[in-house]
């Protein structure tokens, strides 16, 4: 009987869905629009909601004062992956259903890697409806390599390349270094990228010790510094993120060691508030933007343009440099003179660019990764912008140019035949 | 005469008409299954709507995962924080096979791929079934926590078998059916999950009815009893724990035919988490519940979290007002009909539903609408999404949509508690009548 | 020994720390059966009260204001949810507080934004207490250790010494006679429940400006403190005491002793090669798994012991 009665009930859904179908939005194609997916619920959501909230300033930016591309207007249309490749999918099939030129993603390499392969196969099968993945933020060197794609661009320096620039920021007297890191395939990367480098680069650094830890598992840190701090190293090398980078350094700061911190994600939000007063000049990061950048290379424009964004919204822009993504995604369009992923996606390869700051750099043809300057950045007193209301803020410390940062890549790339 | 022959037939039903009076649910869901996807598909590019047949394969595969999971919940009294952990493993040796098989190093038809899921799922099952189930109640439940935290953090860590963060990824598309279907287009992957997760949800009946399945009962409500009859409790809940254990590897299996890559979220918390809430909401007591619940949860993480930030926050309040007031889930309210709809007094609870449903209405919208508000002060905002109903933006600054939506909210429960009496009187005389009628079982 | 002492004394400030949230959680368990899911959420709403309070009062005024406003929210919550869902059963209790846990997540963040909110160690007790072969002991840690000290002191005297800590005592492992014996039992779960909140929002409070205050900070701690008092067992506030410190050692000394089971198995003379079959397993040393084993011990002490450590009856 319940079941009898259920029925009916499914029934009067199914009509009602069918209703629903049947009166579904006509879509207006007059926007270019960009999926982007990335966590913006539960735990992780502090990551996709602050980078939603830049790349919405820098997209209107680009769309009211640099024109969009072709007359048209980009548009952002999030997505809400709570962390899970299975939900990104169905982000991406969302975006084909709707016709979106552009899906784009930041964090997770889990995903990245899902969506890389999801791309690849729904491009080979649907060749009228495809679709290119942005990536701005999954760092795993093996997505430009051995899992490189056609319709794969990575917008953002992958872990080899954030590890040399790492170690080329160590000052010559630093001797002994240790490293800590997550033990999942980014962080066993780093791991391994980190002691590369440093065997072309500083083969007089000794590596004194060398560690793994799990993801999000570990509440205190003091046992770690206790037994860095008996290694006797002088710097401590992580490409730790979230609570494993803020309760390390939280730990290391507390218990008044002398240690220089090289991070990968320390300028990411919350990270100011996590070091706090305490890291003064201690806590270094490679990043590829600073809001202290513009005024120390005295570039008035980039300068004025961050600063508006902070009078705007309550944190800060560390991610500007999303503005690169989209240029050359305006720069594609415009030389491929279509909306069309293909020519756009054949447009971009090895496509030169000068960005916003005014460096060259190049969207590499073989895999399709972007070779831009880096930054690492000190976490200090008296600079013009503090971070997070800390009264401190990032200064650079040294920058490495484009063509310093060129790695080889071992991609064999496959491309479509047409054009 | 006609009418006379219909009543002695609705009467006397023999052989099949018996069978499809009982069972005509089971081919009906799946029509209806195969069916809903055609509304949604777009004539113009002659394609299917990817979306609508993703989720629709993600709720059938969820099912079988829910399913699989009330096989110890809802049957052997089992509660289990790690279930994830045989859907995942059951996922990771079906992504296996599938590299396997496209190596040319074994052949499997695809059709039956799901089958090397089942397996892994069982062995699997078999080994953290002989660990867990030594305990039952709370200890169960902590172990199989401590199983999937285990699971989980060595997914991440070694990566010969789960390839690390990035997964295993693998291509569905090996050329070895039955039918010489290539499975390249997400609509044929769609009609393969149907009838694997028809197949399982048979399977999983029939189970019910086994001896093993009525022990696992016998066990859940008097572990002590079935052991006198001669039963040990604990054998009956490895088996049933093992053979949930070839279910959650199916749904394994059908999650990588669908999205094609395996990762560590598999076999992580969170799905337990998904399955434990859909089979609670859809009522555990119910053999379809679980169905009922994934549909539900489904819906509200894909479609819910495209319209709303806070879409965790209803799920929230959801689970608390069923825990509340449905403690027998979705399928548990509809069964609380069943006497009434047996002495055909359906209809008069027509018009106190009708009366509750306006200030319920009322309520949610206010409650939804003040949940919005604040959620766009402190984080919508910013996305740079203007707060819209319909075709009207709303200024979450203003006084008055607050004003509204707390009138509302307050009004509509004020309302509530007036109508729900009412309701209440309705709903005990006709429940206390078909009582006096014996239609209460 | 430089390293041991050290460890030691890290710890015991862990553990301590794990012994407030946890001991609120066992008398909980042990008393009403609810695996409290929103524990640890209580954990985090303790941390964002003291936040907020201690930016306009100061921090001593929210170290008792904090707890007192997490005990007041545990007593509505009892009083009004759980109550109710009692009669529904044990996993209907769970369900309703992982509804509550989703909803306190959401609302601390639309509260207090997602990211993690400056809440930072009093002045006064910013200090280094003293210097341990070149490592400072913050005097913050001292003041931890202080801290949970008394409170184990309170309870364990408040359990032993009043009337209500007789009651709440006998409830815990006999709770039927408790009723049965005229003692109103409801007003017994209601009281235990807001203590136990209370004691998580103390935790919060002086655990937020130690770890960091952040929306993430319930979901990362919560299965860890199941641990704590299961592995303690049901009924016994000594056991979870124990459980608690073990777990702090463990986690601590794992990070220090580099050895992995290959090395065990060096001493019966096999030797652990890369084509030795689980060599992936087999080569992973003891810091790497070190935050694993709480798990690792929850589940062997649950399957050869299910009363755990110092329990009174089976979980």
């Amino acid at each position: 009987m319940a079941l009898r009665l259920f029925a009916r009930l499914a029934t009067a859904a199914l009509l009602a869905a069918a209703a629903f179908a049947g009166s579904g939005p006509a879509n207006a194609e007059d926007t270019i629009k960009i999926a982007y997916t990335d966590p913006l619920s539960g735990p992780f959501a502090q990551v996709g909601d602050a980078n939603l909230k830049q790349m919405q300033y820098i997209i209107d930016y680009i769309n009211t004062q640099k024109g969009g591309a072709l007359g048209k207007k980009f548009e952002l249309v999030p997505f809400d992956n709570k962390s899970q490749p299975s939900d990104a999918l169905i982000a991406l099939k969302s975006a084909t259903d709707q016709n979106m030129p552009f899906i784009m993603q930041c964090s997770g390499s889990n995903i990245a890697a899902a969506l890389i392969e999801a791309v690849d196969k729904h491009n080979s099968r649907n060749p009228d409806n495809r679709i290119i993945y942005v990536n701005c933020g999954a760092v795993a060197t093996e997505l430009t390599n051995e899992k490189c794609s056609f319709w794969h661009f990575r917008f953002d320096a992958h872990s080899a390349m954030k590890a040399e620039v790492m170690v080329r920021a160590l000052p010559k007297d630093v001797t002994k270094v240790y490293l800590l890191n997550q033990d999942y395939l980014f962080g066993q990367s780093v791991q391994r990228d980190v002691k590369a480098a440093l065997a072309k680069l500083r083969p007089d650094v000794q590596v004194v010790g060398d560690e793994l830890i799990p993801l999000g598992k570990v509440k205190d840190f003091a046992p770690y510094i206790t037994k860095i701090k008996a290694s006797g190293a002088q710097a401590l090398l992580t490409g730790n993120w979230g609570p494993d980078m803020n309760l390390l350094i939280k730990a290391g700061i507390d218990a008044g060691v002398d240690l220089r911190y090289y991070t990968m994600y320390a300028h990411l939000a919350g990270g100011a508030v996590a070091i706090g007063p305490g890291g003064d000049g201690k806590v270094r990061s490679v990043m590829s933007f600073n809001e202290n950048v513009a005024p120390e290379i005295g570039n008035k424009e980039a300068e004025a343009w961050t600063a508006a964004f902070r009078e705007k919204y309550p944190f800060d822009f560390y991610a500007a440099g999303f503005r690169t993504i989209f240029e050359y995604l305006q720069e594609g369009i415009k030389k491929a003179n279509s909306t069309d992923p293909t020519k756009i996606a054949f447009a971009l390869e090895g496509l030169p660019h000068k960005d916003f700051l005014g460096y060259d750099t190049v969207m590499r043809k073989d895999d399709h990764q972007l070779i831009s300057e880096y930054f690492v950045g000190v976490f200090k007193k008296g600079v013009k912008y503090d971070s997070e209301k800390t009264g401190l803020g990032w200064g650079t410390e040294v920058t490495v140019l484009a063509k310093d940062l060129e790695q080889p890549t071992t991609c064999k790339m496959k491309r479509p035949a047409e054009r | 005469m006609s009418a006379d022959a219909t009543q002695r037939a609705a009467l006397a039903p023999t052989g099949i008409v018996a069978f499809g009076r009982r069972y005509w649910l089971w081919p009906a869901a799946i029509l209806a299954a195969l069916l809903l996807p055609w509304l949604f598909f777009d004539w113009g590019t002659h394609r299917h709507s990817g979306f609508v047949l993703t989720m629709l394969s993600e709720i059938a595969l969820m099912s079988v995962f829910a399913l699989s999971f009330n096989m110890q919940m809802g049957q052997a009294g089992l509660l289990s924080f790690g279930h994830a952990i045989l859907f995942g493993l059951g996922g990771y040796v079906t992504a296996h096979t599938l590299n396997a098989i496209k190596a040319g190093s074994m052949w499997l038809p695809t059709e039956l791929v799901p089958l090397a899921g089942g397996v892994g799922g069982l062995v699997f099952g078999a080994a953290f079934g002989y660990v867990a189930t030594k305990q039952r109640a709370t200890a169960f439940a902590m172990i199989t926590m401590g199983l999937g935290e285990l699971v989980a953090a060595s997914a991440l860590m070694f990566m010969g078998f789960f390839g690390g963060e990035g997964g295993i990824s693998t291509d569905r598309v090996i050329d070895t059916s039955l039918f010489g279907v290539p499975y390249s287009s997400p609509w044929q992957v769609y009609c393969l999950v149907v009838a694997w997760t028809a197949i399982a949800a048979i399977l999983m009946r029939l189970q019910t009815q086994t001896p093993l399945g009525r022990m696992a009962n016998a066990c859940r409500d008097n572990f002590e009893r079935a052991q006198f009859v001669g039963y040990d409790p604990r054998m009956v809940r490895f088996y049933q724990f093992t053979l949930s254990g070839f279910f959650a590897g199916v749904g394994g299996a059908l999650y990588v035919l669908v999205y094609e890559i395996v990762t560590f979220d598999t076999v992580a918390a969170a799905k337990s988490a998904t399955a434990l809430l859909a089979t609670y909401i859809g009522g555990a007591g119910s053999f379809f519940g679980p169905v009922i619940g994934t549909i539900v949860v489904v819906l509200l993480q894909s479609g819910v979290s495209l319209l709303s930030n806070a879409w965790l926050l209803y799920v929230g309040v959801l689970f608390i007002i069923m825990v509340m007031f449905a403690p027998g889930g979705l399928m548990g309210i509809v069964a609380q009909h069943a006497p009434i709809a047996r002495i055909g007094r359906l209809g008069d609870l027509l018009v106190p539903y009708i009366r509750i449903l306006a200030p319920g209405v009322l309520m949610v919208l206010g409650f939804v609408l003040l949940v919005e508000l604040a959620s766009f002060t402190t984080i919508g905002a910013a996305q740079g999404k203007d707060f819209k109903i319909g075709h009207v933006v709303v200024d979450p600054h203003a006084a008055l949509p607050w004003v509204a939506a707390g009138a509302a909210l307050v009004g509509g429960s004020l309302w509530l508690r007036l109508e729900s009496r009412f309701f209440r009187a309705r709903w005990d005389a006709l429940i206390a009548e078909a009582k006096a009628r014996g239609a209460i079982l | 020994m430089e390293v041991f002492l050290v460890s030691l004394l890290n710890g015991l400030v862990y553990g301590m720390l794990l012994f407030m949230l946890a001991s609120g959680l066992t008398l909980i368990l042990s008393m009403m059966g609810v695996l409290n899911f929103a524990h640890a959420s209580a954990y985090m709403l303790g941390a964002y009260f003291a936040f907020t309070i201690s930016q306009h009062i100061g921090f001593w005024p929210a170290l008792v204001l904090a707890p007192v406003l997490c005990g007041a929210i545990g007593a509505a919550i009892e009083m009004y949810g759980l109550r109710r869902v009692h009669k529904n059963g044990h996993i209907a209790e769970l369900l309703f507080t992982f509804g509550l846990a989703l909803i306190i997540e959401k609302v601390v963040q639309m509260t207090w934004g997602l990211i993690p909110v400056p809440y930072r160690i009093p002045e006064g007790l910013d200090f280094s207490l003293f210097t341990i072969y070149g490592t400072h002991f913050p005097a913050y840690r001292a003041f931890m250790l202080l801290i949970s000290a008394l409170m184990f002191g309170a309870i364990w005297l408040g359990l032993t010494r009043t009337r209500i800590g007789l009651i709440i005592q006998a409830a815990l492992t006999h709770p039927e006679m408790v009723g049965a014996l005229g003692h109103n039992v409801p007003r017994v779960f209601t009281t235990v429940f807001a203590s136990g909140t209370a004691l998580a929002g103390l935790a919060g409070v002086i655990g937020g400006n130690y770890q960091v205050t952040e929306p993430a900070m319930a979901f990362t701690m919560g299965p860890i403190v199941f641990v704590v008092v299961v592995v303690g067992g049901l009924g016994s506030l000594t056991g979870c005491f124990i459980a608690s410190l073990l777990m702090g050692m463990i986690q601590t000394f794992a990070v220090v002793l580099d050895y992995s089971p290959a090395d065990l198995l060096k001493w019966f003379g096999l030797t652990v090669t890369s084509s030795t079959p689980f060599h992936e397993v087999l080569t992973v040393p003891l810091p790497r798994i070190g935050a694993l084993l709480p798990y690792i011990l929850l589940v062997v002490i649950l399957v050869f012991r299910p009363r755990g450590l110092m329990g009174t009856r089976e979980t």
